[in-house]
């Protein structure tokens, strides 16, 4: 029981992290028609860059500001000079841009890194385990993880649901047109969102680092999970992300903790019988 | 989706020669090199029936072509190396098994959805074959391979022409590929495809059954990729799960916007100048992925319509008709 309890904190903590790289996916497609098969670099990039500061710093605390502020700047850039000419671009031309953006970031990390695997320790404050109820002990950093998405979560349910800005987000997303017809500025939008979204997948990557080691490719296997919340949630909806995320997190865990040869298979088997039941995801708007 | 004209026709003829002179002048590795982007061809070709045939964009064709890599396999565990009569008809059938399933529910969904539900399931096989003891481990296999046997006739080829041999095995699949794949586009079936990529909304309004069309379109293709699969199976003698991985996928895809869409060809020049362009960045450079990556995106930015877009002086003669949409080949 306790054993069980601990697994479902596990597939909690690890939907969470899914749900800041699957937000920032299913709005950059909903905003902008963009698939990024990138973003699962970016997520090893946040990883890398938390090795890095917290090897230099020694402390992991400068490394989730470091990764959040980087996030924001590489966002940005790769908007500004790369992804605004591909917009009205086929969804083959985005795939083969992007997949090239994957061939082009790994390589710099394996020419300015190498190609060895790293571990980043968890801070000493929450290098430890808490007493949970129900007679277990879960360890303090999952524990901060947990509570750092869930945080990270609710602020963008905040800014999406009740900001002005966020309604502009939100009609972009709906109806591009409305945009400029209202006289807001898509392009200011456009750069937003992928500022943002990019933020959020270093953010992950950075927050997952001292739980995983750090190694080249890890942001594959997330890429490829987080399109699946995508699916199972609904293009473009944060909620269908965040409980799509929490979903596919406590299956996929549970799975691989009781199944050991259907691991890799649940969480595709589960998106099969979405699709044939809504073939446009649980949270799509009608 | 136009198929090739004359020029096309003969630049094709002209390759298809000099790959099969190759044997007389290179040695084993360029042989092999060769038999690489002959089975390239085949895995983009069969994409090309889906993505420029039928407006598909798939990110998990590889699937099948893993799936009909390992039916070699099976076959062999079964009863000893089968016939390539046998193992490749069956990995056809296989491949083509699966990619009806798959395709039934991913033809529900459209776009970006078609996207990602055949990049997940083809991530579902993958896995299937990575983490079960299905596919015999992780690490791949080394297999026996089928023989070059039918009718009582037997060519048991020396180790050192094995090469050479599946260099003309691969060829010949690639021109029967190539040809029928020509030859379908021309009927009925094929014109209702090229409709469906052009509007679908507009085939199913002159009373298609557009989804019964997709879905023949995706399980041929699947089955065509089972049959690359199976060939790259024979001419290596080794599977592993990573053939079903959708990086392979992706390079597919690659290879056929690299060749162009627009045309049939345009996949199998694709894939020459894909697997050639991977050879080349691996002569000069360690880092062979850093010129991959900035040739795809000077291309995706430089080059939307592929080589084919770069224009090839024309062997007809200039005419002032507006150019129609299938051009007639020379034959």
């Amino acid at each position: 029981m306790a054993s069980l309890a601990a697994q479902l904190l596990n597939g909690v903590q690890y939907g969470l992290l899914l749900f800041l790289i699957a937000s920032g996916l299913t709005l950059i497609f909903g905003v902008m028609g963009v698939i990024n098969l990138a973003h699962g670099s970016l997520f090893m990039i946040g990883a890398y860059v938390a090795y890095i500061v917290a090897r230099e710093s020694g402390s992991l605390w400068l490394a989730l500001p470091a990764a959040v502020l980087g996030g924001v700047a590489l966002g940005a850039a790769l908007e500004r000079w790369l992804f605004r000419r591909f917009y009205d671009r086929p969804h083959l031309d985005q795939v083969l841009l992007t997949f090239a953006l994957i061939l082009l970031f790994e390589e710099g990390r394996s020419i300015l890194l190498g190609n060895d695997f790293h571990s980043v320790p968890v801070p000493p404050v929450l290098d430890a385990s808490v007493p949970m109820v129900g007679g277990f002990a879960y360890s303090a950093y999952r524990l901060a993880v947990l509570t750092v998405c869930l945080a990270v979560a609710g602020a963008m349910f905040w800014s999406i649901e009740r900001t002005r800005l966020g309604s502009a987000i939100r009609a972009a997303a709906e109806k591009p047109e409305m945009v400029d017809l209202l006289g807001l500025d898509a392009r200011t939008i456009h750069l937003l969102v992928f500022a943002v979204g990019t933020a959020l997948a270093m953010l992950a990557g950075a927050l997952s680092a001292p739980l995983q080691s750090v190694y080249p490719n890890m942001g594959n296997s997330f890429l490829i999970i987080s399109f699946v919340v995508v699916v199972v949630g609904g293009v473009g909806s944060i909620a269908g992300a965040f409980w799509g995320a929490l979903l596919i997190g406590v299956v996929d865990t549970l799975a691989k903790a009781y199944l050991p040869h259907g691991a890799g298979l649940a969480v595709y088997l589960l998106m099969a019988g979405v699709l044939l039941w809504r073939p446009t995801g649980l949270f799509a708007r009608a | 989706m136009q198929i090739a004209g004359r020029t096309g026709t003969l630049v094709l003829a002209l390759g298809a020669l000099l790959v099969a002179a190759l044997p007389l002048v290179a040695d084993g590795y360029y042989l092999q090199l060769a038999s690489t982007a002959l089975i390239a061809a085949m895995l983009a070709l069969s994409l090309q029936l889906l993505v420029g045939g039928t407006g598909l964009v798939s990110l998990g064709h590889a699937a099948f072509f893993g799936i009909g890599a390992y039916t070699v396999r099976f076959l062999g565990l079964a009863g000893g190396p089968p016939s390539i009569l046998v193992s490749l008809p069956a990995a056809a059938l296989i491949a083509g098994l699966a990619a009806l399933l798959v395709g039934t529910l991913a033809l529900r969904t459209r776009g970006f959805y078609f996207l990602m539900t055949t990049l997940a399931f083809g991530q579902m096989l993958f896995y299937l074959y990575h983490d079960t003891p299905l596919g015999g481990g992780a690490d791949g296999v080394f297999l026996t391979r089928p023989t070059f046997s039918a009718f009582g006739f037997d060519y048991a080829p020396r180790r050192r022409d094995v090469p050479a041999a599946m260099l003309y095995a691969n060829l010949a699949v690639l021109v029967a590929m190539y040809g029928g794949l020509a030859l379908l586009l021309r009927t009925l079936f094929g014109r209702a495809l090229l409709g469906i990529s052009a509007n679908e909304h507009r085939m199913r309004a002159l009373g298609f059954d557009t989804y019964g069309l997709k879905l023949a379109a995706f399980t041929l293709a699947g089955a065509l990729a089972g049959v690359a699969g199976h060939m790259f199976a024979m001419t290596e003698a080794f599977v592993n799960p990573e053939l079903l991985g959708w990086h392979r996928s992706a390079e597919a895809l690659l290879a056929i916007l690299l060749g162009g869409l627009g045309a049939l060809h345009g996949a199998i020049l694709g894939a020459f100048a894909f697997v050639g362009l991977g050879e080349a960045a691996g002569l000069l450079t360690e880092r062979k992925r850093l010129v991959e990556g900035l040739v795809i995106l000077i291309v995706v930015i430089a080059l939307p319509r592929g080589l084919i877009g770069l224009k090839l002086p024309s062997l007809r003669p200039r005419t002032r008709q507006a150019p129609i949409p299938v051009e007639e080949t020379a034959s």
